[in-house]
This record gives C-alpha cells, sequence and structure tokens, in this order.
C-alpha cells in the first residue's frame, strides 16, 4: 500500500520545464474557453491550447474558473475545462504525460483508440491510477486516425469537465475533402456535486424528472385520444410502476448542456467564409445526456462514425449517443448566419452554438420539441393496447423492420416482461428466452444481417424520421471491408439489465461487484457479441481496446464504432476480432450507470 | 464512514485487502495493489414522510411524525423507522407508537422484506405505557405504484398484531401532489391496557396536498378520519374518547 507513495516521484526539473504552460505557469489561468473553440476552425491564426503530438504534457487539476458565466470548480486539463484539443498524427509514437495535480488518483482514457493495455487509462484494469502528485507517461504508437476524445475514468470525475476532444490526422488522403473544420465538444455540466447527483438518482425515484406525465395532461389526453386509450396507456405504464416519461436519468433540471464549454447564452461561434466546405467533428463527451444535433438550413454529410470513415450520408439531424463521435461535412452558401443546436433527447435542454461570416451574428434557435412518451418498443411489444391513443407521438416505431420480424417480436416481448418482472435481481434473462430464439438453419445468421428484434433503421424515441432526414444505424457502411474477413466462431450473448427503483444497472442481472471473473475472448478469435436491452432506456455500450463491427444489415460493408447505442427493448450484434491480449474495460458510457455496476473486465487470452 | 475516503485519504490495509479480494473474486490478474475500476459505497438515507400538527375536531392538538431512515447497500440495509405524536396540553411528553429497528433484504425488484424488534412507548419518560415487539415487514409498491407496508408484530406478552399502510402520490403538476393515505391495524388478542380490542382496531384515511419546492422539501396540508372498530372502539368509549373522529393537519415532507 505503500508502493504508490514510493513510486509517487517529484516532478524532475525537465519535466516541470516541458510541462511549463501545462502547469499553469503560462497565461491560461484566466478562465478563457478552450482555444480549440477558436472559431475560425483549426487554423494558425488561434493555436492556444490546441496540444500537438508527439509529445504533449497534460496537468489535471481542480481549480476556479467560469463555467456557464457562474463561478465554479471544475477539474481542469491545462487550465482548461472541458480540456484541450490534443492533436496527434497517424504513425507518430505519442508520448503523453499527465501529472496529477488533484488531491485524488486519476486517470486519462483515450477512447475509441486502438493501443496497449496498460495505456487504456482504466485503473484496476490497465493500470494502478495516477496518484496525487504522481506523473504517468502514457506512450503508444498511434495506428489509426479520425475524430475521438479522452476523459478521465476514476470515479466520477468526468462530470467534473474532466475530458476533452482527441484528433488524429490521417497520414493518407482522406476520402473527403474540406476547407475548414471545427470541434464541437458536447457536454453536460452541472452545478450539483456529482456524488449528490449520484445520491439522488439512488436515494430518490425521478428526481430530476419534471416532465413526468401529470393529472392535467392526463384531461388533454382523454380530450385529445377519447378515455379508454388514454387511461388504458397510463394504467399499463402504472401497472408496471414506471414512467413513459424516463428518457433521461439526469436532465436539464440540473444539467447546463455545453458546446465547446460554452453554454448557449455564450453562443461559441464557429465562422466561415460562404461556399466552403466545413468539417464539424461533433463529440458526446457529456456524462449522462444523448443529443438529436442539426444545423437548421443545411444539410449535414456524414462521413464518419467513432472515427471511422463511412459512405457519405445526407441528413438533416443525427442523433448522438453519449461518447459517439460523428464527422459531418457542410457548405454554407450564404452570407447568413445558422444555429449548431443540439437537443437533448428528453427535451429538457439544449446545447448550441452558431456558424457564422462574422462574429456577432446568430440565427433563432428552432422551436422546442416536447418531451416524447415511451412506446410499446420500450417493452418490445409492438402491438396491443392504446395504438390509436399514441399516434401523435412520433417516437413510435410501428413494428421490426428486421429480416424476421415475427420471431423478432416474440423474443422482444420476452425481454420485456423480463424486465418488469425480474430486472436486476440476479434472475438470468436467458431462461425467459430460451426456445424464444430465432430460427436459424446453420445455428447462427450470416455475416452483416441485423438481429431480428433490432431496430437500426429507426432513429429512436423523441425523433420523427417523416419530418426531416435523420441519421439511423442502417445508414452506417464501411467505405470498405474491415480486414477480417471471417466469420463468427461463436456468439456471445449479454443482457442490459437494471432495476430503476434501486438504481442498480447490470448486464446479465449481475453488477460488477457480483461477478466473479472476466468475459473471456480467446485471444484472435472472431466473435459476435449480441446486446439485448432488457431495460426502458438507451445504453451506449463501449468496450476498449477493440473494435465492433456494428451488423447492421450492410453486409461486408458493415461500419466498426467503439461505443454502439442499444435502443430500449432492442437486440443487436457485432463482430470482434480479439487480436487485443490483455484486460479490457466494457460498459455502459452513462457514468452513473457505469458506476452502478453496468461495467466488466473483457479479458483477451 | 465512507470507504472511498479511506481508500484515497488514508489508504489503509484494510481498506486496501477489501479491494484486493473483491478484485481476486473477479479474476482478470490485476495486481492486488490496484483499486476496484469501480467502487460501490454504502450510503444512507432519512425521509421524514410526515412532520405535522394535526387539529382534530374533538380532543387536543397533537405535533405528530413519521420517518423512516436506513443505511446500507442496493440490497442489505439497516432500516430506522418510528411512527409518534406529541398531544399537547395533555401534561404527558411525547410517545413513539411504533419505533422499530429492522435488517432489510430486497427479494424482489419492488419489494423488501424486514425484520427486527419494535418498541412502543414513551421517549425517555414512564408517561406511557411501554411494550417490545419483534416484528416482520413487507415494504414495496405494489402495481400502479401504490406504496405499501405490511406489518405483522408480535409483543413481548405474545399478543399478535397486523397493520397495512398505503399511500399514492398523485401528480396534479410536476410539483404539485395529492397523496391519499390509508392505514389499517387488526388484532388477534385483546390487550386492555393498550386499548386495543380483538379484531379490526381502527382504520385511517388522509390526504393530502403537498408541494415539491425542492424534491427534498415539501410543505403540505390536508385533512384525515379515522374511526375505531369492535372492541377496540367499545374501550375507547368506556374511556370517554371518541370512536370517530376528522381534523386537518398541515406539515412538511422532507429527505436527505
Amino acid at each position: 500500500m505503500t508502493k504508490t507513495k514510493q513510486t509517487a516521484s517529484p516532478l524532475t526539473r525537465r519535466q516541470v520545464l516541458k510541462g511549463g504552460s501545462a502547469l499553469g505557469l503560462g497565461a491560461m489561468a484566466l478562465g478563457l474557453p478552450p482555444a480549440w473553440a477558436n472559431p475560425w476552425g483549426q487554423t494558425a491564426a488561434y493555436p492556444r491550447g490546441i496540444e500537438s503530438g508527439p509529445d504533449i504534457s497534460l496537468a489535471i487539476r481542480r481549480e476556479t474558473l467560469d463555467v456557464a458565466g457562474k463561478t465554479a470548480r471544475p477539474i481542469s486539463i491545462n487550465d482548461t475545462s472541458p480540456g484541450p484539443l490534443i492533436r496527434l498524427k497517424e504513425g507518430q509514437d505519442a508520448v503523453l504525460r499527465v501529472t496529477n495535480l488533484l488531491e485524488e488518483s486519476t486517470s486519462i482514457h483515450w477512447h475509441g483508440l486502438i493501443l496497449p493495455p496498460e495505456m487504456d487509462g482504466v485503473p484496476g484494469v490497465s493500470f494502478a491510477g495516477i496518484a496525487p502528485g504522481e506523473t504517468f507517461t502514457y506512450r503508444f504508437p498511434v495506428r489509426q486516425n479520425g475524430t475521438y476524445w479522452y476523459h478521465s475514468h476514476s470515479g466520477l470525475q468526468e462530470q467534473l469537465g474532466h475530458a476533452g476532444p482527441l484528433v488524429i490526422d490521417a497520414a493518407e488522403p482522406e476520402p473527403f475533402r474540406y476547407d475548414r473544420e471545427h470541434v464541437l465538444l458536447l457536454t453536460d455540466w452541472s452545478f450539483e456535486d456529482p456524488a449528490t447527483i449520484f445520491h439522488n438518482l439512488k436515494t430518490g425515484e425521478g428526481y430530476y424528472n419534471f416532465q413526468e406525465r401529470t393529472v392535467a395532461d392526463f384531461f388533454a389526453d382523454v380530450q385529445r385520444h377519447g378515455f379508454t386509450d388514454t387511461a388504458a396507456q397510463r394504467a399499463m405504464w402504472a401497472e408496471m410502476r414506471m414512467s413513459s416519461r424516463d428518457i433521461a436519468d439526469v436532465t436539464g433540471s440540473t444539467y447546463t448542456y455545453l458546446m465547446n464549454g460554452q453554454s448557449p447564452t455564450q453562443n461559441w461561434t464557429a465562422l466561415f467564409k460562404p461556399g466552403e466546405t466545413q468539417r464539424l467533428r461533433v463529440i458526446n463527451g457529456s456524462a449522462m445526456s444523448y443529443f438529436d444535433v442539426r444545423i437548421p438550413g443545411l444539410t449535414m454529410t456524414v462521413v464518419a462514425a467513432d472515427g471511422q470513415p463511412i459512405q457519405p450520408v445526407p441528413v438533416e439531424e443525427f442523433r448522438i449517443g453519449v461518447a459517439e463521435t460523428y464527422d459531418v461535412l457542410v457548405t454554407p452558401e450564404a452570407n447568413t448566419a445558422y444555429t449548431l443546436f443540439a437537443e437533448s433527447m428528453d427535451r429538457s435542454g439544449y446545447a448550441s452554438g452558431t456558424l457564422a461570416p462574422r462574429l456577432g451574428m446568430t440565427a433563432p434557435i428552432p422551436v422546442r420539441r416536447q418531451i416524447a412518451d415511451r412506446g410499446m418498443e420500450a417493452m418490445g411489444s409492438h402491438e396491443g393496447m392504446g395504438m390509436s391513443g399514441m399516434s401523435d407521438m412520433p417516437d413510435m416505431d410501428h413494428g421490426s423492420r428486421s429480416p424476421s420480424s415475427s420471431t423478432g417480436m416474440d423474443h422482444t416481448e420476452m425481454s420485456g416482461m423480463d424486465h418488469s418482472n425480474m430486472q436486476g435481481m440476479g434472475h438470468s434473462p436467458k431462461e425467459g428466452m430460451s426456445g424464444m430464439a430465432p430460427d436459424r438453419a446453420d445455428g447462427m445468421l450470416p455475416v452483416g444481417v441485423a438481429q431480428p428484434g433490432s431496430r437500426l433503421d429507426r432513429p429512436g424515441i423523441g425523433i420523427d424520421p417523416d419530418e426531416r432526414r435523420v441519421l439511423v444505424y442502417r445508414d452506417l457502411k464501411a467505405l470498405r471491408p474491415w480486414p477480417d474477413r471471417r466469420p463468427p466462431g461463436r456468439e456471445l450473448e449479454l443482457h442490459l439489465t437494471g432495476n430503476m427503483e434501486r438504481y442498480m444497472w447490470s448486464f446479465d442481472g449481475k453488477k460488477f461487484s457480483e461477478v466473479t471473473g472476466p468475459i473471456h475472448f480467446e485471444k484472435d478469435e472472431r466473435l459476435r457479441l449480441i446486446l439485448v436491452n432488457d431495460t426502458m432506456m438507451e445504453h451506449p455500450i463501449h468496450l476498449h481496446g477493440m473494435w465492433m463491427e456494428l451488423e447492421n444489415g450492410a453486409g461486408e460493408l458493415i461500419p466498426r464504432k467503439h461505443t454502439l447505442n442499444v435502443k430500449p427493448g432492442e437486440r443487436i450484434s457485432a463482430l470482434i476480432t480479439a487480436d487485443a491480449e490483455g484486460s479490457w474495460a466494457f460498459h455502459c458510457h452513462l457514468l452513473y450507470h457505469m458506476d452502478a455496476g453496468m461495467f466488466r473486465v473483457v479479458k483477451v487470452a | 464512514m465512507n470507504v472511498r475516503m479511506i481508500v484515497t485519504s488514508l489508504g489503509t490495509s484494510a481498506a486496501m485487502l477489501a479491494a484486493t479480494v473483491a478484485q481476486a473474486e473477479d479474476g482478470y490478474d490485476a495486481p492486488a495493489e490496484w483499486p476496484s475500476p469501480v467502487v460501490e459505497h454504502l450510503r444512507g438515507s432519512l425521509l421524514v414522510d410526515r412532520l405535522e400538527y394535526a387539529r382534530p375536531d374533538e380532543g387536543d392538538d397533537a405535533l405528530v411524525w413519521d420517518f423512516q431512515a436506513w443505511y446500507g447497500g442496493d440490497v442489505n440495509r439497516l432500516y430506522l423507522k418510528g411512527e409518534g405524536e406529541n398531544v399537547q396540553g395533555d401534561g404527558e411528553d411525547a410517545e413513539f407508537e411504533s419505533l422499530d429497528l429492522l435488517y432489510s433484504r430486497l427479494i424482489a425488484p419492488f419489494w423488501e422484506l424486514q425484520g427486527g424488534i419494535g418498541y412502543q412507548g414513551g421517549i425517555a419518560t414512564d408517561d406511557h405505557l411501554k411494550r417490545y415487539f419483534g416484528v416482520i415487514n413487507l415494504l414495496g409498491v405494489v402495481p400502479y405504484r401504490l406504496e405499501t407496508d405490511a406489518g405483522l408484530r408480535v409483543s413481548d406478552d405474545g399478543d399478535i398484531s397486523a397493520s397495512l399502510e398505503s399511500e399514492y402520490d398523485l401528480r396534479i403538476t410536476q410539483r404539485l401532489y395529492l397523496q391519499p393515505r390509508i392505514e389499517m391495524s387488526a388484532s388477534a388478542d385483546e390487550v386492555p391496557e393498550f386499548g386495543v380490542g380483538k379484531g379490526l382496531n381502527s382504520i385511517r384515511t388522509g390526504l393530502r396536498l403537498r408541494y415539491e419546492f425542492h424534491r427534498k422539501f415539501a410543505p403540505y396540508i390536508g385533512g384525515y378520519w379515522q374511526k375505531a372498530y369492535g372492541d377496540t372502539a367499545d374501550m375507547a368509549r368506556a374511556e370517554g374518547e371518541s370512536v370517530e373522529d376528522t381534523g386537518i393537519v398541515a406539515g412538511i415532507r422532507m429527505w436527505y
């Protein structure tokens, strides 16, 4: 136990010199916005706050800074919170020296990077963590390019702003061109202590939800849909002791949603010249919030997902789950301002900024949408009661469009029942599933085919796909097949489980503290990971160290991702090449879900 | 006691050992001195469901309370639950109708089974008769979101009684709640010194309207109706007490 103290070497003089600005000796301690929030994009005009590789020093401290116009105590990285843009180049050997000036242990995980397991930055899995006063040097070869991010993997530090964007410039020309680029890091900031938020979630159900169903809107619904449908729908949710408005655990009632560290009022502005193509690197670095991103008046062409290039998809809106990244191209032709609008999935707030030809210009904030109600799809059932009563709900998924929809529906219906009856109680939901598996001649679906019970062609709750063109997972197609073309040698099925009442979250009904061993991947095996969401909430599932090739029906051209959003009641699968020997974290990227136990270790050996 | 504080600030060998054991069980070959990637903490909570001033139509005003506190994890918890009153102007000190110390275990997603000891009597005075109980409770939420607490108690004299409490929160707006509640008690034995007859003893219903200025602080107003039945009612009549009563209340609901 004294070992950490022994290894906690004082900073050498060289490190201090090298990390001079990192340690706040420069002009950064003025509460200035992060420099990568530079309005002119990544040009030489305003390079301050960008840490360019291969050799970078980062200092982590807790300090008083301005957040959303108020005094706060975030965790800063080189004196900005969120942290600076880390810019590496494909082919480099990166050296990142992280100095912990906090009073507690810390860490940085490089989200989405393929690197040696001891450099992955997860305390207890990759290394011991970085003790107070200690400097840990991360060294790894940069073998990929694209838009990623980094964040603390220690406790709830990420909620305090211990996160930042990470961009890796490609060694070869990318398959698209642009004139200027901007990073859009979306985060959710609270002036409450993260431990308090967690306590409130643990002890008071629906603590942050101020958009629940009420008696008042019951009468409004009766007028609109008639008494029978309204009453039936309410009764169904009440019988399950759940809320159809349970879209986000932590909401705008405590969060201020930030774009590049700035609130909507502060209005971060990205500048463009009309006719130029802008590359927007959108990163959801929030702790708990899904966002729906759009720029009214502009079509966005999605060219990369989770840092990996995809065939271009023109959309007017996309949903970005926690920890995902999307790169989009826009070409504003007019000499006018556009609103960069990221509305939280539960509609309790938004982050926004402006894309404008000159500073000081603004465009209107779009009309805010109302919170949607969870429909039948959350329970996995697509038929039955109160359908007409929900005809105005844009989120309704009117049936699975998967290849084998009838089995898929049966299956998910079953999972919904598991959810309401025995979630989180250590019962294996698989027991309830036996006999419900879809018919498969050879025991396994062909490579690239979407699972029955998936809804990869649906954007999810609260989005009306008829209103505008919205990105769905089905749209993601790789430019060319990924290197490993082997079919999976086996399938591994994991259920996402939870007990909302106690705020217990788990895999297969077991919290991390309750499992007896890691999930084993055989070194170099090719396997299919099936994720079945038995809960009524979305979960962004993140595997460290290896890509997950999402079987979205694109056949050979399935996309690869580091974080997969699994919708309520949904069943999806991904192919994995287990080429990364070692222990890796695997978890839900909703921070408080992870901390509540939705975490496993994957061991590749 | 906060486990994280111990681990991070003191780094005691005991806490390290605990972390080591947890990790060894997980078996992914992490060195013993590494912390667990996800640390669970025990926590506690106190809910003062009712702290109210009651004014009955007949009889004396009373200060009434109903609280429950717990400490523990997700499944196993220790509860302290108390209900009582201080009748104003009767010259006697406050009294616990019940004060229970219970071990509680989550047995189903919405249900806790609780068992322990209970106390009825004065608070540190001998103004009131006292007795002790063995208590078994089922606490949880039935479908349609009725919060329910059903209890069975056996006194130190072997008298058996049962109680059922249920309440429901009707959400009028995001902060305004109407809460109907009902309490019933019954006894298998006659216990004259506590005014308890055999069979159904009493039913008490209430309706409270509260406004959540803050989730953790909500004042309310309301009313109640209560009635004694059977032998219990006869005993009350013999004592010159009222058998049926209505009243109004004003109070605060709060939790931490």
